[in-house]
Protein backbone atom coordinates (compact mmCIF):
# COMPACT_ATOMS: atom_id res chain seq x y z
CA UNK A 1 0.00 0.00 0.00
CA UNK A 2 1.24 3.32 -0.90
CA UNK A 3 -0.34 7.03 0.17
CA UNK A 4 0.44 9.67 -1.93
CA UNK A 5 0.08 13.43 0.65
CA UNK A 6 -0.54 16.36 -1.37
CA UNK A 7 -0.45 19.97 -0.06
CA UNK A 8 -2.49 21.85 -2.36
CA UNK A 9 -5.23 20.76 -4.66
CA UNK A 10 -3.46 21.52 -7.60
CA UNK A 11 -0.65 18.97 -6.93
CA UNK A 12 -3.45 16.70 -6.16
CA UNK A 13 -4.69 16.90 -9.56
CA UNK A 14 -1.06 16.31 -11.24
CA UNK A 15 -1.19 12.96 -9.05
CA UNK A 16 -4.38 12.06 -9.81
CA UNK A 17 -3.86 12.26 -13.85
CA UNK A 18 -0.86 10.24 -13.10
CA UNK A 19 -1.71 7.47 -12.03
CA UNK A 20 -5.18 5.23 -10.45
CA UNK A 21 -5.73 6.94 -6.66
CA UNK A 22 -7.93 6.30 -4.52
CA UNK A 23 -8.64 9.42 -2.56
CA UNK A 24 -9.43 9.41 1.58
CA UNK A 25 -11.53 11.86 3.36
CA UNK A 26 -13.00 11.11 6.54
CA UNK A 27 -12.35 7.67 6.28
CA UNK A 28 -15.41 6.74 7.17
CA UNK A 29 -16.23 4.19 4.52
CA UNK A 30 -12.59 3.54 3.74
CA UNK A 31 -11.47 2.05 7.14
CA UNK A 32 -14.84 0.40 8.18
CA UNK A 33 -13.64 -2.84 7.49
CA UNK A 34 -9.71 -2.14 7.29
CA UNK A 35 -8.61 -5.13 9.48
CA UNK A 36 -9.89 -7.80 7.18
CA UNK A 37 -10.03 -6.09 3.71
CA UNK A 38 -6.62 -6.78 2.09
CA UNK A 39 -7.45 -6.03 -1.15
CA UNK A 40 -7.88 -2.24 0.32
CA UNK A 41 -4.41 -2.61 1.57
CA UNK A 42 -2.57 -3.02 -2.65
CA UNK A 43 -4.22 -0.23 -3.50
CA UNK A 44 -2.41 2.98 -3.59
CA UNK A 45 -4.26 6.26 -1.93
CA UNK A 46 -4.23 10.20 -2.31
CA UNK A 47 -5.05 11.31 1.55
CA UNK A 48 -6.89 14.69 1.04
CA UNK A 49 -6.69 15.94 4.66
CA UNK A 50 -3.51 17.54 3.85
CA UNK A 51 -4.88 19.32 1.20
CA UNK A 52 -4.94 23.58 2.01
CA UNK A 53 -8.19 25.45 1.44
CA UNK A 54 -10.59 22.49 0.85
CA UNK A 55 -12.33 22.48 4.06
CA UNK A 56 -14.77 25.67 4.10
CA UNK A 57 -18.11 27.30 3.96
CA UNK A 58 -18.58 29.99 1.84
CA UNK A 59 -21.51 32.17 1.94
CA UNK A 60 -22.14 34.60 -1.40
CA UNK A 61 -25.18 36.07 -2.25
CA UNK A 62 -26.43 33.39 -4.12
CA UNK A 63 -25.14 30.07 -2.34
CA UNK A 64 -23.44 28.16 0.09
CA UNK A 65 -20.21 26.30 -0.75
CA UNK A 66 -19.09 23.64 1.14
CA UNK A 67 -15.76 22.31 0.92
CA UNK A 68 -14.97 18.69 0.01
CA UNK A 69 -13.50 18.17 3.13
CA UNK A 70 -16.08 19.66 4.71
CA UNK A 71 -17.27 17.53 7.36
CA UNK A 72 -20.62 16.86 9.17
CA UNK A 73 -19.42 18.06 12.24
CA UNK A 74 -18.51 21.96 11.05
CA UNK A 75 -22.09 22.10 9.60
CA UNK A 76 -23.78 20.99 12.57
CA UNK A 77 -22.34 22.98 14.67
CA UNK A 78 -22.79 26.45 12.91
CA UNK A 79 -25.85 27.99 13.86
CA UNK A 80 -26.31 30.09 10.20
CA UNK A 81 -26.41 26.79 8.64
CA UNK A 82 -28.56 25.47 10.94
CA UNK A 83 -31.35 28.40 10.61
CA UNK A 84 -30.71 28.62 6.40
CA UNK A 85 -30.27 24.71 5.49
CA UNK A 86 -31.90 23.12 8.74
CA UNK A 87 -31.86 20.06 6.39
CA UNK A 88 -28.16 19.79 6.59
CA UNK A 89 -28.07 20.10 10.25
CA UNK A 90 -30.88 17.55 10.63
CA UNK A 91 -29.43 14.70 8.52
CA UNK A 92 -25.77 15.34 9.30
CA UNK A 93 -26.89 15.22 12.81
CA UNK A 94 -28.32 11.94 12.42
CA UNK A 95 -25.09 9.69 9.93
CA UNK A 96 -23.58 7.45 12.61
CA UNK A 97 -22.64 8.86 15.96
CA UNK A 98 -20.70 12.18 16.80
CA UNK A 99 -17.47 10.62 15.91
CA UNK A 100 -18.55 9.67 12.74
CA UNK A 101 -20.15 13.34 12.50
CA UNK A 102 -16.59 14.70 13.48
CA UNK A 103 -15.07 12.85 10.96
CA UNK A 104 -17.43 12.19 7.79
CA UNK A 105 -17.26 14.40 5.31
CA UNK A 106 -20.48 15.49 2.26
CA UNK A 107 -18.30 15.08 -0.41
CA UNK A 108 -17.24 11.37 1.56
CA UNK A 109 -20.76 10.63 1.15
CA UNK A 110 -22.07 11.57 -2.49
CA UNK A 111 -18.65 9.73 -3.93
CA UNK A 112 -19.19 6.81 -1.42
CA UNK A 113 -22.71 6.05 -4.06
CA UNK A 114 -24.13 4.18 -1.01
CA UNK A 115 -28.27 4.22 -2.20
CA UNK A 116 -28.71 4.51 1.62
CA UNK A 117 -26.53 7.48 2.29
CA UNK A 118 -28.41 9.78 4.40
CA UNK A 119 -26.35 13.30 3.44
CA UNK A 120 -27.36 13.28 -0.33
CA UNK A 121 -31.05 13.12 -0.41
CA UNK A 122 -30.65 16.83 1.46
CA UNK A 123 -28.28 18.17 -0.58
CA UNK A 124 -30.40 16.57 -3.78
CA UNK A 125 -33.36 18.39 -2.23
CA UNK A 126 -31.79 21.60 -2.06
CA UNK A 127 -30.45 21.16 -5.54
CA UNK A 128 -26.69 21.05 -4.73
CA UNK A 129 -24.37 21.35 -7.26
CA UNK A 130 -21.30 18.91 -7.41
CA UNK A 131 -17.77 20.74 -8.75
CA UNK A 132 -15.55 18.58 -10.14
CA UNK A 133 -12.02 19.42 -9.98
CA UNK A 134 -9.08 18.14 -12.23
CA UNK A 135 -6.14 19.48 -14.65
CA UNK A 136 -8.48 20.22 -17.17
CA UNK A 137 -10.39 22.66 -14.83
CA UNK A 138 -13.84 22.86 -12.76
CA UNK A 139 -16.65 20.61 -14.39
CA UNK A 140 -20.36 21.22 -12.66
CA UNK A 141 -22.94 18.44 -12.54
CA UNK A 142 -26.50 18.53 -11.28
CA UNK A 143 -26.21 16.34 -7.96
CA UNK A 144 -29.58 14.76 -9.31
CA UNK A 145 -27.86 14.19 -12.30
CA UNK A 146 -24.70 12.61 -10.74
CA UNK A 147 -25.72 9.05 -10.06
CA UNK A 148 -26.00 6.94 -12.94
CA UNK A 149 -26.29 3.34 -11.27
CA UNK A 150 -25.44 1.56 -7.98
CA UNK A 151 -22.10 3.05 -7.19
CA UNK A 152 -22.15 4.30 -10.66
CA UNK A 153 -21.80 8.16 -10.92
CA UNK A 154 -20.35 11.02 -13.35
CA UNK A 155 -16.98 10.97 -11.15
CA UNK A 156 -13.98 10.16 -12.70
CA UNK A 157 -10.66 9.04 -11.74
CA UNK A 158 -8.70 12.29 -12.67
CA UNK A 159 -11.11 14.14 -10.43
CA UNK A 160 -12.23 15.54 -7.08
CA UNK A 161 -15.26 16.18 -5.66
CA UNK A 162 -13.64 19.90 -4.75
CA UNK A 163 -16.99 21.57 -3.46
CA UNK A 164 -20.93 21.40 -3.15
CA UNK A 165 -22.81 24.64 -4.16
CA UNK A 166 -26.17 25.10 -2.51
CA UNK A 167 -28.33 27.66 -4.19
CA UNK A 168 -29.66 29.99 -1.66
CA UNK A 169 -33.47 29.81 -1.94
CA UNK A 170 -36.91 30.90 0.43
CA UNK A 171 -38.45 27.77 1.75
CA UNK A 172 -41.78 27.22 3.11
CA UNK A 173 -41.51 23.92 3.39
CA UNK A 174 -38.31 21.47 4.51
CA UNK A 175 -38.32 18.24 6.28
CA UNK A 176 -35.97 15.47 6.45
CA UNK A 177 -37.30 11.83 8.00
CA UNK A 178 -34.97 8.84 8.46
CA UNK A 179 -36.84 5.85 10.00
CA UNK A 180 -34.25 3.25 11.45
CA UNK A 181 -33.36 0.13 13.64
CA UNK A 182 -32.44 2.84 16.16
CA UNK A 183 -31.77 6.15 16.25
CA UNK A 184 -28.22 6.36 16.02
CA UNK A 185 -25.41 3.97 14.28
CA UNK A 186 -28.19 2.80 11.98
CA UNK A 187 -28.33 2.19 8.01
CA UNK A 188 -31.57 3.84 6.55
CA UNK A 189 -34.37 1.58 5.51
CA UNK A 190 -36.15 4.19 4.03
CA UNK A 191 -35.38 8.22 4.33
CA UNK A 192 -36.45 11.52 2.53
CA UNK A 193 -36.33 14.85 2.06
CA UNK A 194 -38.93 17.17 1.18
CA UNK A 195 -38.28 21.17 0.01
CA UNK A 196 -40.75 23.47 -1.62
CA UNK A 197 -39.72 26.68 -2.92
CA UNK A 198 -40.33 28.81 -5.87
CA UNK A 199 -38.87 26.03 -7.53
CA UNK A 200 -41.68 23.94 -6.71
CA UNK A 201 -41.36 20.69 -4.70
CA UNK A 202 -38.48 18.27 -4.55
CA UNK A 203 -39.11 14.85 -3.20
CA UNK A 204 -35.86 12.89 -2.72
CA UNK A 205 -35.93 9.06 -1.34
CA UNK A 206 -32.77 7.21 -0.17
CA UNK A 207 -32.96 3.16 0.26
CA UNK A 208 -35.54 2.87 -1.97
CA UNK A 209 -33.62 2.32 -5.56
CA UNK A 210 -29.95 1.77 -6.90
CA UNK A 211 -29.32 5.26 -5.74
CA UNK A 212 -30.35 7.96 -4.07
CA UNK A 213 -32.82 9.70 -6.45
CA UNK A 214 -35.59 12.48 -7.14
CA UNK A 215 -38.96 11.12 -7.44
CA UNK A 216 -40.59 13.05 -10.62
CA UNK A 217 -44.43 11.49 -10.20
CA UNK A 218 -44.24 12.34 -6.63
CA UNK A 219 -43.18 15.75 -7.08
CA UNK A 220 -46.06 16.10 -10.25
CA UNK A 221 -48.86 15.01 -7.64
CA UNK A 222 -47.79 17.55 -5.10
CA UNK A 223 -47.06 19.78 -8.32
CA UNK A 224 -50.41 19.86 -9.55
CA UNK A 225 -52.44 19.77 -6.45
CA UNK A 226 -53.46 16.22 -7.19
CA UNK A 227 -55.90 14.90 -4.36
CA UNK A 228 -54.58 12.81 -1.77
CA UNK A 229 -57.26 10.97 0.53
CA UNK A 230 -54.74 8.46 2.22
CA UNK A 231 -51.33 6.67 1.86
CA UNK A 232 -52.33 4.41 -0.60
CA UNK A 233 -53.07 6.73 -3.34
CA UNK A 234 -49.58 7.29 -3.34
CA UNK A 235 -48.27 3.90 -3.85
CA UNK A 236 -49.30 4.21 -7.74
CA UNK A 237 -46.61 7.04 -7.84
CA UNK A 238 -43.77 5.31 -5.37
CA UNK A 239 -43.88 2.50 -7.07
CA UNK A 240 -43.26 4.63 -10.61
CA UNK A 241 -40.51 6.42 -8.90
CA UNK A 242 -38.58 3.70 -6.69
CA UNK A 243 -37.59 0.02 -7.23
CA UNK A 244 -37.21 -1.25 -3.35
CA UNK A 245 -35.75 -4.28 -2.83
CA UNK A 246 -35.91 -7.01 0.49
CA UNK A 247 -32.64 -7.13 1.74
CA UNK A 248 -31.27 -7.84 5.37
CA UNK A 249 -32.56 -4.12 6.33
CA UNK A 250 -35.97 -4.33 5.51
CA UNK A 251 -38.92 -5.69 2.73
CA UNK A 252 -39.95 -3.67 -0.62
CA UNK A 253 -43.32 -3.89 0.59
CA UNK A 254 -42.50 -2.42 4.18
CA UNK A 255 -39.95 0.25 2.46
CA UNK A 256 -43.29 1.39 -0.06
CA UNK A 257 -45.80 1.62 3.02
CA UNK A 258 -44.04 3.08 5.44
CA UNK A 259 -43.03 6.17 2.74
CA UNK A 260 -46.10 6.36 1.94
CA UNK A 261 -47.34 7.07 5.26
CA UNK A 262 -44.43 9.55 5.72
CA UNK A 263 -44.99 11.08 3.03
CA UNK A 264 -48.82 11.26 3.84
CA UNK A 265 -48.52 12.00 7.61
CA UNK A 266 -46.19 14.52 6.82
CA UNK A 267 -47.56 16.41 4.27
CA UNK A 268 -51.54 16.39 5.03
CA UNK A 269 -51.36 19.46 7.26
CA UNK A 270 -49.28 21.30 4.47
CA UNK A 271 -51.20 20.13 1.11
CA UNK A 272 -54.36 21.89 1.12
CA UNK A 273 -54.92 18.68 -1.67
CA UNK A 274 -54.05 16.24 1.02
CA UNK A 275 -57.52 15.07 3.09
CA UNK B 1 6.48 20.11 -0.05
CA UNK B 2 4.37 17.58 -0.72
CA UNK B 3 5.12 13.95 0.86
CA UNK B 4 5.59 11.00 -1.28
CA UNK B 5 5.33 7.89 1.15
CA UNK B 6 6.36 5.40 -2.05
CA UNK B 7 8.73 3.98 0.75
CA UNK B 8 5.89 2.62 2.47
CA UNK B 9 6.86 4.59 5.96
CA UNK B 10 5.26 7.98 6.62
CA UNK B 11 6.99 10.27 9.44
CA UNK B 12 3.97 11.31 11.00
CA UNK B 13 4.71 14.45 14.18
CA UNK B 14 1.89 15.44 16.26
CA UNK B 15 0.70 16.74 19.45
CA UNK B 16 -0.20 13.37 21.93
CA UNK B 17 -1.56 14.41 25.39
CA UNK B 18 0.57 17.59 25.24
CA UNK B 19 4.05 16.69 23.63
CA UNK B 20 4.54 16.12 20.39
CA UNK B 21 5.68 13.12 19.08
CA UNK B 22 6.59 11.23 16.00
CA UNK B 23 6.52 8.37 14.70
CA UNK B 24 7.78 6.16 11.39
CA UNK B 25 3.77 5.13 10.38
CA UNK B 26 2.97 1.96 8.07
CA UNK B 27 0.65 3.44 5.25
CA UNK B 28 -1.76 0.62 6.74
CA UNK B 29 -1.41 2.12 10.14
CA UNK B 30 -5.02 3.23 12.42
CA UNK B 31 -4.10 5.56 15.03
CA UNK B 32 -5.22 3.28 18.05
CA UNK B 33 -2.58 0.95 16.52
CA UNK B 34 -0.23 3.89 16.60
CA UNK B 35 -1.36 4.62 20.01
CA UNK B 36 -1.47 1.20 21.59
CA UNK B 37 1.31 -0.28 20.17
CA UNK B 38 3.81 2.00 18.22
CA UNK B 39 3.67 4.61 21.33
CA UNK B 40 2.32 2.56 24.69
CA UNK B 41 -0.43 3.53 25.62
CA UNK B 42 -3.01 1.73 25.88
CA UNK B 43 -5.60 3.08 27.65
CA UNK B 44 -7.38 3.46 24.32
CA UNK B 45 -9.41 0.58 23.47
CA UNK B 46 -10.49 -1.49 20.27
CA UNK B 47 -13.73 -3.33 20.41
CA UNK B 48 -15.47 -3.53 17.40
CA UNK B 49 -12.78 -1.78 15.05
CA UNK B 50 -15.10 -0.59 12.70
CA UNK B 51 -16.57 2.90 13.80
CA UNK B 52 -19.89 1.05 16.02
CA UNK B 53 -18.34 1.00 19.37
CA UNK B 54 -16.55 4.15 20.69
CA UNK B 55 -14.19 2.36 22.55
CA UNK B 56 -11.54 3.42 20.75
CA UNK B 57 -12.78 7.32 21.10
CA UNK B 58 -9.91 9.76 21.09
CA UNK B 59 -10.21 13.99 20.80
CA UNK B 60 -8.68 14.80 17.27
CA UNK B 61 -8.34 17.98 17.38
CA UNK B 62 -10.51 18.74 20.19
CA UNK B 63 -13.28 16.66 18.72
CA UNK B 64 -14.19 12.87 19.75
CA UNK B 65 -13.24 10.53 17.06
CA UNK B 66 -12.78 6.65 16.43
CA UNK B 67 -9.44 6.14 16.60
CA UNK B 68 -9.89 2.40 14.69
CA UNK B 69 -11.14 4.80 11.51
CA UNK B 70 -7.89 7.43 11.63
CA UNK B 71 -5.72 6.57 9.09
CA UNK B 72 -2.42 7.12 11.08
CA UNK B 73 -0.72 9.46 8.21
CA UNK B 74 -3.86 12.10 8.29
CA UNK B 75 -2.74 13.19 12.36
CA UNK B 76 0.49 14.89 11.13
CA UNK B 77 0.31 18.39 12.48
CA UNK B 78 -2.26 17.68 14.41
CA UNK B 79 -3.48 17.02 18.11
CA UNK B 80 -4.98 13.98 19.70
CA UNK B 81 -6.02 13.16 22.98
CA UNK B 82 -6.00 9.77 25.22
CA UNK B 83 -7.51 8.87 28.27
CA UNK B 84 -4.12 9.10 29.51
CA UNK B 85 -4.43 12.91 29.10
CA UNK B 86 -6.95 13.09 31.96
CA UNK B 87 -6.43 13.22 35.90
CA UNK B 88 -8.41 11.13 38.18
CA UNK B 89 -10.20 14.77 38.85
CA UNK B 90 -11.40 15.29 35.21
CA UNK B 91 -13.43 11.51 35.78
CA UNK B 92 -14.02 11.75 39.39
CA UNK B 93 -17.82 12.49 39.31
CA UNK B 94 -18.41 9.32 36.76
CA UNK B 95 -16.79 6.92 39.09
CA UNK B 96 -19.34 7.85 41.94
CA UNK B 97 -22.71 7.63 39.64
CA UNK B 98 -21.78 3.84 38.24
CA UNK B 99 -21.11 4.91 34.73
CA UNK B 100 -18.32 2.28 34.77
CA UNK B 101 -18.31 -1.73 35.24
CA UNK B 102 -16.41 -3.91 33.07
CA UNK B 103 -14.40 -0.81 31.65
CA UNK B 104 -13.94 -1.86 28.12
CA UNK B 105 -16.35 1.25 27.02
CA UNK B 106 -15.01 3.20 29.81
CA UNK B 107 -11.70 5.05 28.15
CA UNK B 108 -14.10 5.88 25.01
CA UNK B 109 -16.41 7.21 27.50
CA UNK B 110 -14.95 9.43 29.31
CA UNK B 111 -12.98 11.07 26.40
CA UNK B 112 -16.23 11.81 24.85
CA UNK B 113 -17.97 12.99 28.05
CA UNK B 114 -14.55 14.95 28.51
CA UNK B 115 -15.78 16.88 25.30
CA UNK B 116 -19.67 17.60 26.20
CA UNK B 117 -18.01 19.22 29.32
CA UNK B 118 -15.48 21.47 27.61
CA UNK B 119 -18.79 22.66 25.09
CA UNK B 120 -21.66 22.16 27.61
CA UNK B 121 -23.41 24.75 24.83
CA UNK B 122 -24.06 21.06 22.45
CA UNK B 123 -26.45 20.14 25.21
CA UNK B 124 -28.69 23.34 23.89
CA UNK B 125 -29.29 21.46 20.72
CA UNK B 126 -28.51 17.77 21.60
CA UNK B 127 -29.30 15.53 25.12
CA UNK B 128 -26.49 13.55 26.73
CA UNK B 129 -28.29 10.24 25.80
CA UNK B 130 -28.02 11.03 21.57
CA UNK B 131 -24.46 13.01 22.33
CA UNK B 132 -23.33 9.60 23.83
CA UNK B 133 -24.64 7.30 21.11
CA UNK B 134 -21.53 6.22 19.69
CA UNK B 135 -20.24 4.67 23.15
CA UNK B 136 -21.78 1.59 23.45
CA UNK B 137 -21.73 -0.14 26.96
CA UNK B 138 -23.07 -3.88 27.52
CA UNK B 139 -22.95 -3.30 31.46
CA UNK B 140 -24.36 -0.36 33.02
CA UNK B 141 -27.28 -0.10 31.28
CA UNK B 142 -26.43 3.79 30.32
CA UNK B 143 -28.31 5.56 33.50
CA UNK B 144 -24.90 5.99 35.15
CA UNK B 145 -23.04 7.19 32.35
CA UNK B 146 -25.60 9.69 31.91
CA UNK B 147 -25.89 10.55 35.44
CA UNK B 148 -22.36 10.71 35.09
CA UNK B 149 -22.02 13.38 32.57
CA UNK B 150 -24.51 15.67 34.20
CA UNK B 151 -22.69 15.83 37.09
CA UNK B 152 -19.21 16.58 35.26
CA UNK B 153 -21.33 19.35 33.39
CA UNK B 154 -22.64 20.44 36.39
CA UNK B 155 -19.46 21.03 38.18
CA UNK B 156 -17.70 22.58 35.40
CA UNK B 157 -20.85 25.23 34.92
CA UNK B 158 -21.03 25.19 38.34
CA UNK B 159 -24.77 24.42 38.44
C1 LIG C 1 -20.19 3.36 12.23
C2 LIG C 1 -20.56 4.09 10.98
C3 LIG C 1 -21.83 4.64 10.88
C4 LIG C 1 -22.21 5.30 9.71
N1 LIG C 1 -23.45 5.84 9.65
C5 LIG C 1 -23.86 6.45 8.52
C6 LIG C 1 -25.18 7.00 8.44
O1 LIG C 1 -25.98 6.92 9.38
N2 LIG C 1 -25.55 7.60 7.27
C7 LIG C 1 -24.70 7.69 6.21
O2 LIG C 1 -25.07 8.25 5.19
N3 LIG C 1 -23.44 7.21 6.27
C8 LIG C 1 -23.01 6.58 7.40
N4 LIG C 1 -21.74 6.06 7.45
C9 LIG C 1 -20.89 6.15 6.26
C10 LIG C 1 -19.90 7.32 6.20
O3 LIG C 1 -19.63 7.82 7.47
C11 LIG C 1 -20.38 8.48 5.31
O4 LIG C 1 -20.69 8.00 4.02
C12 LIG C 1 -19.33 9.60 5.20
O5 LIG C 1 -19.94 10.75 4.69
C13 LIG C 1 -18.14 9.26 4.34
O6 LIG C 1 -17.25 10.37 4.33
P1 LIG C 1 -15.67 10.21 4.55
O7 LIG C 1 -15.10 11.55 4.42
O8 LIG C 1 -15.40 9.48 5.81
O9 LIG C 1 -15.33 9.29 3.30
P2 LIG C 1 -14.08 8.35 2.99
O10 LIG C 1 -14.23 7.06 3.69
O11 LIG C 1 -12.81 9.10 3.15
O12 LIG C 1 -14.36 8.15 1.42
C14 LIG C 1 -15.55 7.55 0.94
C15 LIG C 1 -15.48 7.44 -0.58
O13 LIG C 1 -15.52 8.72 -1.18
C16 LIG C 1 -14.35 8.98 -1.94
N5 LIG C 1 -14.07 10.40 -1.72
C17 LIG C 1 -14.01 11.03 -0.51
N6 LIG C 1 -13.85 12.35 -0.68
C18 LIG C 1 -13.79 12.57 -2.03
C19 LIG C 1 -13.63 13.74 -2.83
N7 LIG C 1 -13.52 14.98 -2.29
N8 LIG C 1 -13.62 13.60 -4.18
C20 LIG C 1 -13.76 12.36 -4.74
N9 LIG C 1 -13.91 11.23 -4.02
C21 LIG C 1 -13.93 11.33 -2.69
C22 LIG C 1 -13.33 8.02 -1.45
O14 LIG C 1 -12.36 7.70 -2.41
C23 LIG C 1 -14.20 6.81 -1.08
O15 LIG C 1 -14.50 6.07 -2.23
C24 LIG C 1 -21.31 5.40 8.61
C25 LIG C 1 -20.03 4.85 8.72
C26 LIG C 1 -19.65 4.19 9.89
C27 LIG C 1 -18.29 3.60 9.99
S1 LIG D 1 -13.14 -0.03 18.05
FE1 LIG D 1 -13.35 1.87 17.12
S2 LIG D 1 -15.47 2.20 17.25
FE2 LIG D 1 -15.30 0.21 18.00
S1 LIG E 1 -18.69 -0.92 31.58
FE1 LIG E 1 -18.64 -2.77 30.53
S2 LIG E 1 -19.05 -2.16 28.50
FE2 LIG E 1 -19.40 -0.37 29.60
Amino acid sequence: MRVLMPDTLEEAYGMLAAEPLTPVAGGTDLLAHWPGNHDARKRAYLDLSGVSGLRFMHWGDEALTLGGLTTYSDVIWDSRVVEEFPLLADAGGQVGSIQIQARGTWAGNIANGSPAADGVPVLMAYDAVVVLGSEEGDQEVLLADFYLGYKKMRLRAHQLIRAIRLPRREYDFQRFVKVGARNAQAITKIGVALTRSEERWRVVVNSMAPTVRRCPALEAMLDEDRPVSGPEDLLTAIREDLAPIDDIRSTAAYREKTLARVLYFDLKGVCPSFA
Amino acid sequence: MAHDAREDTVHVEFTLNGKVVSVEAQPADRLLDTIRYGLALPGTKEGCGEGECGSCTVLLDGLPANSCLVPTYQVRGRTVETVESLSEEDVAPLLRTGATQCGACTPGVVMTATWIRRHPEVLEAQGIRALMAGNLCRCTGYDGIVEGVEALVARETGG
